[in-house]
């Protein structure tokens, strides 16, 4: 564990205006129906992602990881704090369209064809039909559904929709991609598929990612860096730098290396020992 | 293949209890003799249906044009106040209690009064009791659909900065497509029924609810049931074909 502001694989510079996500001193409390029971799903969160950079969000149920992601994504405000994306505020961002966001639920359009729902958002944002076609076929291949362009929803697996999701989500190459527990629906076997294929499409489109799971391994396979976080109030407990290899480096045998089992066990212990410890709390960037 | 299995006997069995019934109806009639006035058997009910086809028909399609304008205007009316309830939360509670009120009174009772103000020359006044008719259950369907958006839908319009209206084109109203066709589905029985209704308050004569009356005040038992007969295969088009257009809007719906 070591103090680290630049990231190990993306190399990119530090400073606000250049990270892709960067917050400070965010917090979200819910306040109940009658001003009573209030919740505070999060609270003094400070974290950045540098372009390129994979980041997963672990941590118990309850803790705000979904809060902390829609936060970002702007479909929620903060109490306190500010969050940035790439120097814009995060209404501005998603107003600019700088992320692509793929939910638990693949949340398709069941009355669209899978192609159809891959295009929604070139389609909404007034692409012509022809480019539309082009780039759907594209992602279509992207995420290995090259035949299930006409399908509908219904007629394709959880994970073929969970596919589907992720090619919509990236339909407009988003620099910065966030990611709510994507695989969480998903068989052990689908899901490490599903996993090998996020790397790949990761380093090909060499966008910055945010990525909520309850998985450890899931964590340490993908990112860059492991932000854990506790609950009741939603905090970082500490974040864990992954010196795997860069997205274009990580393959089927990083599962074996002892990188990875060393990574495992400092996540797990992270997250299940020395609750709000100092020395933990020291882990934080910045 | 058990949905075939399933879908034989839905359609065996009330066709064989259907028959059933109008064995033990035409014996009985003719056990009993009983009078055509009171009750005529199905044969000679059969028999008038046949000989006056012409005639049912024509009086099919008056009160079936009445039915149809009024299910059209009626759905075109009740989807767009939905639209505009859903929008602005203030006409909902406004309209509210003028909806409950609609749905208990009976709607042909409005038909005099309709027949006064339209001139009874007109078949205006039946089409519109069955548009109002068919207003009450597209409105209330239309609406509950429109509401039924779901949550992760709502948030991907959003992160996809879309436009209120194309939020609107593009997932609340197809969400709510399939309850808008439930509600017509619904309404359309009330369409046939409300205008074929309203022509026993007055207006031209042609149609199914009149041939029906003066058939019967010229003793002419038989052939009113054959109008019977008529407005019953009539009311059973409506249905089956909304009944088709509901089935087609709710393809590909079970899912994610
Ligand atoms: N809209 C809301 N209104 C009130 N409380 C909320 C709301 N959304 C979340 N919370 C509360 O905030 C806390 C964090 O919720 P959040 O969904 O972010 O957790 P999570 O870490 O994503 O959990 P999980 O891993 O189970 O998905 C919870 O205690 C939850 O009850
Ligand atoms: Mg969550």
């Amino acid at each position: 564990m070591t103090d680290q502001t630049t990231t190990p694989g993306a190399g990119a510079a530090s400073g606000a205006a250049s990270d892709a996500v960067s917050i400070t001193g965010v917090s979200r409390v819910f306040t109940g129906r009658r001003g009573e029971s209030t919740v505070t799903a999060l609270d003094g969160i400070d974290l950045t992602v540098s372009p390129g950079e994979f980041v997963s969000l672990i941590g118990p149920s309850g803790c705000g990881k979904s809060t902390l992601l829609r936060l970002i994504a702007d479909l929620d405000q903060p109490t306190a704090g500010e969050i940035r994306i790439f120097g814009k505020t995060a209404k501005k961002a998603r107003l600019d369209q700088e992320y692509g966001i793929a939910f638990q639920q693949a949340g398709l359009l069941p009355w669209r064809s899978v192609a159809a729902n891959i295009e929604l958002p070139l389609q909404l944002h007034g692409m012509a039909a022809a480019g539309r076609k082009a780039r759907t076929a594209e992602l279509l291949e992207l995420v290995g559904l090259g035949d299930f362009g006409s399908k509908y929803p219904d007629q394709l697996s959880g994970g073929m929709q969970q596919r589907v999701a992720i090619a919509r989500a990236l339909a407009e190459s988003p620099n910065l991609l966030l990611m709510d527990e994507p695989f969480g629906a998903l068989d052990e076997m689908t899901r490490e598929r599903m996993q090998n294929e996020l790397v790949r499409i990761c380093g090909e489109t060499q966008a910055a990612v945010v990525f909520v799971t309850h998985s450890i391994p899931e964590a340490v396979f993908l990112s860059n860096r492991v932000v854990v976080m506790s609950p009741r109030p939603g905090r970082i407990q500490g974040i864990l730098p992954v010196a795997l290899g860069s997205s274009g480096q990580r393959g089927e045998g990083l599962r074996e290396a002892d990188g990875f089992f060393d990574a495992v066990s400092e996540v797990r212990e992270l997250l299940h020992g020395a609750p709000a410890e100092a020395g933990a709390r020291g882990v934080e960037n910045r | 293949m058990r949905p075939q299995i399933g879908s034989a006997r839905a359609v065996a069995a009330p066709l064989i209890l259907g028959i059933g019934a109008l064995l033990i109806w035409q014996l009985t009639v003719m056990a009993l003799d009983i009078k055509p006035f009171v009750l005529p058997s199905p044969v000679s009910i059969f028999t008038q249906f046949i000989d006056n086809v012409p005639t049912v028909w024509a009086a099919s399609v008056v009160t079936g044009t009445n039915a149809l304008i009024g299910l059209i205007v009626g759905g075109i009316v009740g989807v767009v106040s939905a639209v505009i309830a859903a929008l602005l939360p203030i006409i909902d509670e406004l309209s509210a209690g003028l909806v409950a009120a609609l749905s208990v009174i009976p709607i042909v009772a409005l038909a005099p009064v309709l027949y006064t103000m339209f001139g009874a020359a007109e078949e205006t006044a039946r089409q519109i009791v069955a548009a109002i008719a068919v207003f009450v259950p597209v409105y209330l369907n239309s609406l509950r659909g429109l509401r039924q958006v779901r949550p992760v839908h709502r948030d991907l319009m959003r992160a996809t900065a879309a436009t209120p209206w194309q939020a609107t084109r593009v997932v609340t109203l197809p969400t709510a497509t399939p309850f808008v066709f439930t509600g017509l589905r619904i309404a359309s029985s009330l369409a046939v029924i409300s205008a074929l209704i309203a022509e026993y308050f007055g207006g031209p004569v042609g149609g199914l609810g009149k041939s029906i009356t003066s058939a019967a005040s010229s003793s002419n038992y038989a052939l009113a049931w054959a109008y019977v007969l008529g407005s019953i295969i009539l009311g059973l088009l409506f249905y089956s074909a909304t009944l088709a257009l509901e089935k087609l809007a709710s393809r590909h719906r079970p899912s994610a």
